[in-house]
């Protein structure tokens, strides 16, 4: 960029481009971090924090072995949610561009998978219990048709009600990536594969999946972090019966343990931070992007 | 409006036109209204009271909108209800105390928050109702004379200090209270009375297999893990020393024999909020758990049959006082001790009475229920008509009694106290581990 810049005030056109979400992010995401960090080395006694440097709150953090429980736990819901949310937003996306050739009906059709985010993400949470429980319409129906006698206690309160409650949330975020990217396409490319003679299981591995490579670790981004981030859908959606990190962290807080949750919240920004690093290096969004 | 309305329905022209003068029209109305409001205020009056506006902050169970409606109406200034979760109040508290005037906090909070210097004393002879005050909650003392549990945070023993600046409590009462108490109510646990057909007397019930999958306890760590301790220690477990404030072997002990009943399926859930605990019942998710008074209310309101059991263990008491912030002072203050004071006074314990809960001064609430209220809720006989909540609803019919039975029998035997541990941060952290296990 440089090399055509020939005054000055080109040099500078680009800081003064990125100047303000430079300073939204510094403000808005750079001192709360940087917050949160310096806390983690405070001290406290459960209701004041003393700005004394202290090791003591990630010694505890990074000694109990309640933190790989909750890790293994959360990574757990990340990856089965990541898997289901790949493979139904996949199947909608190819549906929708390659099925419906019609624009108007594929901008109407994408238009109905949002209807959905019309309403809060908690009433579209909270709408399964109802749904899912023991006296609910689901097991109502099951023992109606004589499936069951005994209502499924499984389906809500459960790890179950958890993952499919982050499905039914976060779909659309692997959708419209990957959407996105398969529109992108050249019709000519799979014409071309069908004219060498390539199968359409070929035609789908060999073209379709590594062009959409982009849409789906981008939706992945989404998934990842917003489970890894999540505590409201783990403490509704399982009864309290169980926990993730980020609800482990919240009863920390309400115990006014500040300094351990920051602890806690500074560990999982690193995992979360490494998990995003694996998915960028598996596919490298920005040249993809750039295309 | 109605007239632009008919106008722009007929789709003429002048539609945009219409609306826009319309929205004019209204836009010039507004402005004048909010003119005459600056024109016809009154003369700025200076320091008087009724320019006063007092901001109220504690838990939705305590500082209710229609309570500090009324106490506006009959004491002229303005009080502002705030409603903040009891854990948030205290973090308010400590680091943003400017932000509150009035904080109903609950007398295990003071063990924490006390100490900050956030809170000023109330002095107890500006409070006139102060001698009839219940010696449960003045001198913690029982009705019949004999001390009450010390198991937990008893309220009396956080409600005295010395001198004023005493980070310390004082043993007995003295002229300067820490905060100064309004309600209070005896817990126990709710049950479904027509899915468990039987009755019901034991903590030790909540851990019974009969009711596997059909279990819940409240997931707040220092009150879930006293419900438990009450079972446990009812099935002949264990005997604790003092189950309000745990050794670290008691709580790993506790903690065990829970992630040992969780792994054999006995909880249904964990419930974190009122609503939940209503819905858990109401759903007949679960038969048996933890609760408050006014979820059991709620639950009874639906039409679903649902007994705050009392146990023969006893029940697990809590209370509220309301603390000065230490910024008040001069008029603010005077305001703060009026709004006190008109607290006791009886609309409030008799509003409060209505959703279960005691006032601090009894004689004057109970002037303010009627008979049959009265019966009801304070001296344990049967409804003479149907009884309503705060807020007119029906929630229980006549011939009813109150679960428990009357004041003496439910506030005289409490057998502990919500309170917060020395081995609090640890006992968090065990329950984080339970809860995940």
């Amino acid at each position: 960029m440089s090399s055509r810049s020939s005054g000055g005030v080109s040099r500078l056109s680009p800081y003064l481009q990125v100047a303000p979400l430079a300073l939204i992010m510094l403000a808005m995401v750079g001192i709360p971090i940087g917050t949160v960090i310096l806390l983690s080395f405070w001290e406290s006694d459960g209701i004041a924090v003393f700005p004394t440097f202290t090791w003591q709150n990630y010694a505890e953090v990074l000694t109990s072995p309640l933190t790989l429980t909750l890790f293994l736990n959360t990574l757990k819901y990340a990856l089965i949610t990541l898997a289901a949310t790949i493979l139904i937003g996949f199947t909608c996306s190819y549906f929708l561009v390659f099925h419906v050739r019609n624009l108007k009906w594929q901008i109407g059709l994408f238009l109905l998978c949002t209807i959905p985010f019309w309403t809060s993400n908690v009433i579209r949470m909270v709408s399964w219990i109802p749904f899912l429980g023991r006296e609910g319409l689901f097991n109502q129906l099951l023992i109606g048709a004589g499936v069951i006698d005994q209502p499924l206690d499984v389906l809500l309160y459960s790890d179950f009600a958890v993952v499919l409650t982050y499905i039914h949330l976060f779909t659309l975020f692997m959708i419209v990536p990957i959407f996105n990217s398969m529109s992108k396409i050249n019709p000519s490319l799979i014409e071309a594969a069908r004219d060498a003679g390539a199968s359409p299981w070929q035609i789908l591995t060999g073209v379709i999946i590594p062009l959409s490579k982009t849409g789906i670790a981008l939706g992945a981004i989404f998934v990842v972090t917003l489970v890894m981030g999540d505590f409201f859908v783990v403490r509704v959606m399982s009864g309290g019966q169980s926990a993730s990190v980020v609800s482990a962290m919240k009863n920390n807080i309400d115990q006014l343990f500040y300094p351990v949750a920051s602890a806690m919240a500074v560990l999982l920004v690193v995992v979360v931070l490494m998990m995003v690093a694996a998915i960028l290096r598996v596919v490298d969004i920005r040249s993809e992007l750039a295309r | 409006m109605t007239q632009s309305g008919t106008q722009s329905g007929k789709k003429t022209p002048a539609d945009g036109l219409t609306r826009r003068r319309f929205l004019q029209t209204s836009a010039a109305t507004a402005g004048a209204a909010a003119g005459a409001g600056v024109l016809g205020a009154p003369m700025i009056w200076a320091q008087e009271l009724k320019d006063v506006t007092l901001n109220w902050a504690g838990p939705s169970y305590s500082v209710i909108a229609d309570i500090a409606e009324k106490a506006s109406a009959d004491l002229g200034f303005n009080i502002v209800p705030q409603t903040v979760e009891s854990t948030a109040l205290m973090a308010k508290v400590v680091n943003q105390p400017e932000t509150i005037d009035i904080a109903d906090l609950e007398f295990w909070a003071m063990q924490k928050v006390w100490r900050s210097g956030q809170v000023q004393p109330v002095d107890v002879a500006k409070i006139a109702n102060w001698g009839m005050m219940t010696p449960l909650m003045r001198e913690g003392k029982n009705f019949d004379g004999s001390d009450l549990s010390r198991q937990g945070t008893m309220p009396a023993e956080v409600m005295y200090i010395a001198a004023a600046g005493d980070t310390e409590f004082a043993a007995s009462p003295t002229e300067l209270a820490t905060i100064m108490p309004t309600i209070y109510n005896a817990d126990t646990v709710g049950i479904r009375s027509d899915l468990i057909g039987r009755p019901i007397e034991s903590w030790a019930e909540l851990f019974n297999p009969e009711f596997k999958g059909k279990t819940a306890l409240v997931n707040i760590p220092q009150i879930g893990i006293m419900d438990a301790a009450m079972a446990l220690e009812a099935m002949g477990e264990v005997t604790y020393g003092d189950k309000g404030n745990m050794t670290t072997e008691e709580i790993d002990l506790t903690i065990n024999r829970l992630i040992e009943l969780k792994k054999a399926g006995q909880f249904r859930a964990f419930w974190s909020t009122f609503d939940e605990s209503v819905n858990l019942m109401a759903g007949g998710e679960v038969v048996i758990q933890s609760m408050w008074s006014p979820a059991v209310t709620a639950v009874k309101s639906r039409g679903i049959q649902c007994t705050y059991q009392g146990l023969k263990e006893g029940y697990r008491g809590w209370g509220l006082g309301m603390g000065l912030m230490g910024h008040l002072d001069g008029i603010k203050r005077d305001a703060g001790y009026a709004f006190l004071n008109w607290y006791l006074t009886g609309w409030q314990g008799a509003f409060i009475a209505r959703q279960g809960y005691y006032s601090s001064v009894p004689d004057t609430a109970k002037a303010n229920l009627s008979a049959n209220e009265l019966g009801y809720w304070y001296e344990g006989k049967a409804a003479t008509e149907d009884i309503l909540d705060p807020y007119g609803a029906v929630m229980d019919k006549a011939g009813a009694m109150r679960d428990g039975g009357s004041f003496e029998a439910r506030m005289g035997n409490v057998g502990c106290w919500n309170t917060v541990m020395d081995e609090e941060r640890y006992m968090v952290q065990r329950w984080n581990e339970f809860v995940s296990a």
